[in-house]
């Protein structure tokens, strides 16, 4: 399959990991955060590990859009969803996140009208084939998403629908990089840099970590072989001595990001003073919210939303994980307490959550498996493969 | 009881299960954690759950907490234990003497939409249950027919339902031999659901169970995978993408006919249905506590599946197939089981696409086509609801 297979290469995978391992210096331990979520479930999708040498850790970041809503925000949104005549959408990520009532899955178990949506314009369908409810859409992600939000926020006013409504919960990139950056508990080498946020942004919102914190970047694409060539470039230039932003994803990343989308966000949304990350805090500047301009919109707004502020179980090291620190299978509930099927934090509910993805692709032992996965079968030519 | 109560239950639930393991990157730490997780996962299953999600019918995780903590607790009894797709018993006190050893099994069918390309749910009625008989090497002989139709629901589409399943119970050699019929007010129901129930016999001496797989057999499938459950999908254009992908809904017990009697060496046979190849996978590794481990590149695959899992971001391994088996047979006849898959027009593009080994046993894993590895864990969740 095209632009699929090609950067799934195992030869070129091989060739790729004898040069990283080159470039080790004896004795030296490299730590490299990739930012997003979506790397770290490619690198356990792929078992993109076995490549790296011993002396290479990948830490996870908190780039997980579903991994940083705290419970509280849930319990909100599931106060709207409750409301008469409300029908509440979502991605389907989020629909088994706990609150400190339970789930969106709970939450539709007992009566509400939750449902999950591809794309907030299916939301928008929603509201129009429904004239008589009130369609809210609980807004999540990064700058990735945050556009097509706003575009649909546009689009409901221009054609005039008043029965839609948009929970926002969008977040920044980069106060959630700079919290990183400061916490004393982490020594970092480099970063394997948001590919999909950078669409948006551009590359140069990162020069701070080069410049103010010598720490190379390289935006990545989300093919394990991006993955493997991005951490070759950091590892290039921590041999030479460099820190500089690069962009391994230019067949998606332009430099100066997508001023289009990002005029879009700033018509329809503003930061927020402060908003409150799960497992990091309040964090200033780290979100969007509705501009007043369109305030009609603006599920906040509308509704009577309680702020709910829910402590997370005193069990969960979320933020830990979140910030890197930890390790998913150091987190003290890990896989016994908290699994995917009861998770007691968010990072063992999203796809791209780093204690979902060891959970789910990467919880076994390589040494112990090595002999049990040497095989060879020889695959078979088969209709259209 | 809120998250935070339930987190603290849990938390006490598993207390003394591991004093926690600090920052050490130390892989034998790594391994305790991962046996304390292994012990976890083999304690009792319950359900925490207040009421029914749509979980509890996706076929993985929850569906299996659901069964074994309140239906087998309910009704144990050694015949259900064994946890299979259907019974099987033996008849004695006949006239004749005589004991014939039966298969019997039920399922309920509420596929939406009720017609899609490729078939329908009439045909998935018969064929899903004749294949449930056939999974035991049992020839699928007679077939009950339950109906629950929505007040409103078109005589015409009823008819054309019920065409379908005589033609496949034809095409199956089954009969179709009582029935039942109910009518609900509109909106208790969607347009029409279907119950069937079917009784077998085994010809031959065999029993065949997940149980019964033993390191050093060789996972087959008999063609390529995923293709009922993307159909549906798209037939539900929630999503702007078309294909020209049919559901591959099949009777398979001819297919399975012509495996047993080219190879004694067939442990067990499953279809493909909810949950996909991983699920049964995860089944066999833990009923018969071997790994299983999976080979990405030879596991069959239209091109078309590849691209919409791609796409909508699900791994094919847990997308539903209604007319593909797996069998596990032992490695010292693979070639005759795979040849002889191959001779069957179901089984034309069969494949070999995997191992089973004793260590690390309950897990399956999977050698990927970059080269690395990974687990495949059973269905949590639910990508997609009512597709069969």
């Amino acid at each position: 399959m095209r632009f699929v297979d090609e950067f799934r290469d195992a030869a070129k995978a091989r060739a790729l990991a004898a040069q990283i391992t080159s470039l080790c210096e004896p004795g030296r331990q490299y730590k490299f955060m990739e930012v997003c979520g979506g790397h770290t479930h490619t690198i356990y999708k792929h078992g993109l590990e076995d490549y790296l040498p011993e002396s290479i850790t990948l830490v996870h970041g908190p780039g997980c859009p579903v991994c940083v809503i705290p419970m509280g925000r849930v319990d909100d949104a599931i106060h709207i969803a409750e409301q008469p005549d409300v029908i509440l959408t979502t991605f389907g990520d989020m629909m088994r996140v706990p609150g400190g009532r339970g789930s969106f899955l709970d939450s539709k178990a007992a009566g509400t009208d939750i449902r999950m949506v591809y794309s907030p314009l299916d939301s928008l369908k929603i509201a129009r084939q429904n004239p008589d409810k009130r369609v809210v859409f609980m807004a999540i992600g990064f700058e990735t998403t945050a556009p097509s939000t706003a575009m649909t926020v546009l689009r409901a006013a221009a054609e005039g629908i008043e029965n839609f409504s948009i929970f926002c919960s969008h977040v920044t990139i980069i106060p959630a990089i700079k919290a990183i950056l400061n916490s004393p508990d982490l020594r970092l080498d480099g970063f394997v840099g948001p590919g999909h946020v950078s669409t948006v942004i551009g590359c140069r919102p990162y020069d701070f970590i080069a410049r103010e914190y010598g720490k190379p970047l390289v935006c990545a694409g989300f093919e394990p072989l991006d993955i493997l060539q991005s951490v070759y470039q950091l590892m290039i230039q921590l041999s030479e001595g460099r820190s500089e932003v690069e962009n391994q994803y230019s067949r998606v990343v332009p430099w100066n990001g997508n001023p289009r989308a990002l005029k879009v966000i700033g018509e329809v949304m503003e930061l927020r003073p402060y908003f409150e990350w799960r497992g990091l805090g309040f964090i200033s500047h780290s979100a969007l919210k509705v501009r007043d301009a369109y305030a009609s919109f603006d599920a906040e707004v509308i509704f009577e939303v309680p702020g709910v502020r829910v402590a997370d179980p005193k069990a969960c090291q979320c933020g830990e994980v979140l910030k890197g620190v930890l390790k998913p299978w150091e987190c003290k509930v890990f896989g016994t307490a908290c699994t995917p099927e009861t998770p007691i934090g968010t990072c063992m509910v999203s796809s791209e959550g780093a204690c979902a993805a060891y959970y789910n692709f990467g919880r076994f032992s390589r040494d112990r498996v090595r002999e049990a996965t040497s095989i060879e079968i020889t695959p078979v030519p088969v209709a259209g493969r | 009881m809120s998250t935070a109560e339930w987190a603290e239950a849990a938390v006490a639930d598993h207390a003394g299960s591991g004093e926690h393991v600090i920052g050490s990157e130390h892989r034998g730490r790594e391994q305790q954690v991962l046996d304390r997780i292994d012990k976890a996962r083999r304690r009792k299953a319950r359900v925490r759950e207040e009421r029914i999600t749509l979980a509890h019918g996706a076929g993985g995780k929850a569906t299996h907490t659901l069964i074994e903590a309140v239906f087998l607790d309910a009704f144990r009894n050694p015949l259900l234990e064994r946890m299979e797709d259907q019974a099987v018993f033996t008849l004695d006190g006949g006239v004749n003497g005589a004991g014939a050893r039966m298969a019997f099994t039920t399922d309920s069918y509420v596929v939406s939409p009720l017609f899609f390309p490729g078939g329908d749910i009439g045909e998935l009625a018969v064929n899903g249950t004749v294949n449930d008989l056939a999974m035991s090497g049992a020839r699928p002989l007679h077939l009950s027919a339950g109906f629950i139709l929505e007040e409103g629901f078109p005589v015409a589409d009823l008819q054309r339902i019920v065409a379908s399943m005589a033609a496949a119970a034809t095409a199956a050699g089954v009969d179709i031999v009582t029935g039942d019929t109910k009518v609900v007010e509109r909106g208790k129901a969607d347009g029409c659901f279907i119950n069937t129930a079917g009784v077998g016999v085994l010809e031959r001496d065999i029993t065949l169970g997940a149980d019964r797989v033993r390191p050093g057999d060789v996972v087959l499938v008999s063609g390529p995978i995923g293709d009922h459950g993307v159909t549906i999908m798209l037939a539900r254009g929630e999503l702007d993408i078309s294909s020209d992908i049919t559901s591959d809904t099949a009777p398979l017990a001819g297919l399975v006919d012509t495996l047993l009697s080219a190879t004694d060496g067939v442990r067990c046979l499953r279809d493909a249905t909810r949950g996909g190849v991983a699920t049964i996978l995860n089944e066999v590794a833990v009923a018969s506590d071997v790994a299983v481990v999976v080979n990405e590149a030879a596991v069959p695959m239209r091109t078309e599946v590849r691209g919409a899992s791609e796409i909508l971001g699900i791994d094919p391994l847990y997308v539903a197939c209604e007319g593909r088996m797996i069998a596990i047979v032992d490695g010292a006849q693979a070639d005759a089981a795979l040849a002889a898959l191959r001779s069957h027009p179901l089984g034309a593009d069969a494949a070999i696409i995997g191992e089973v080994k004793a260590d690390p046993p309950t897990l399956v894993l999977l050698r990927t086509e970059f080269g690395g590895t990974r687990i495949v864990d059973m269905l949590i969740g639910d990508p997609l609801p009512r597709i069969c």
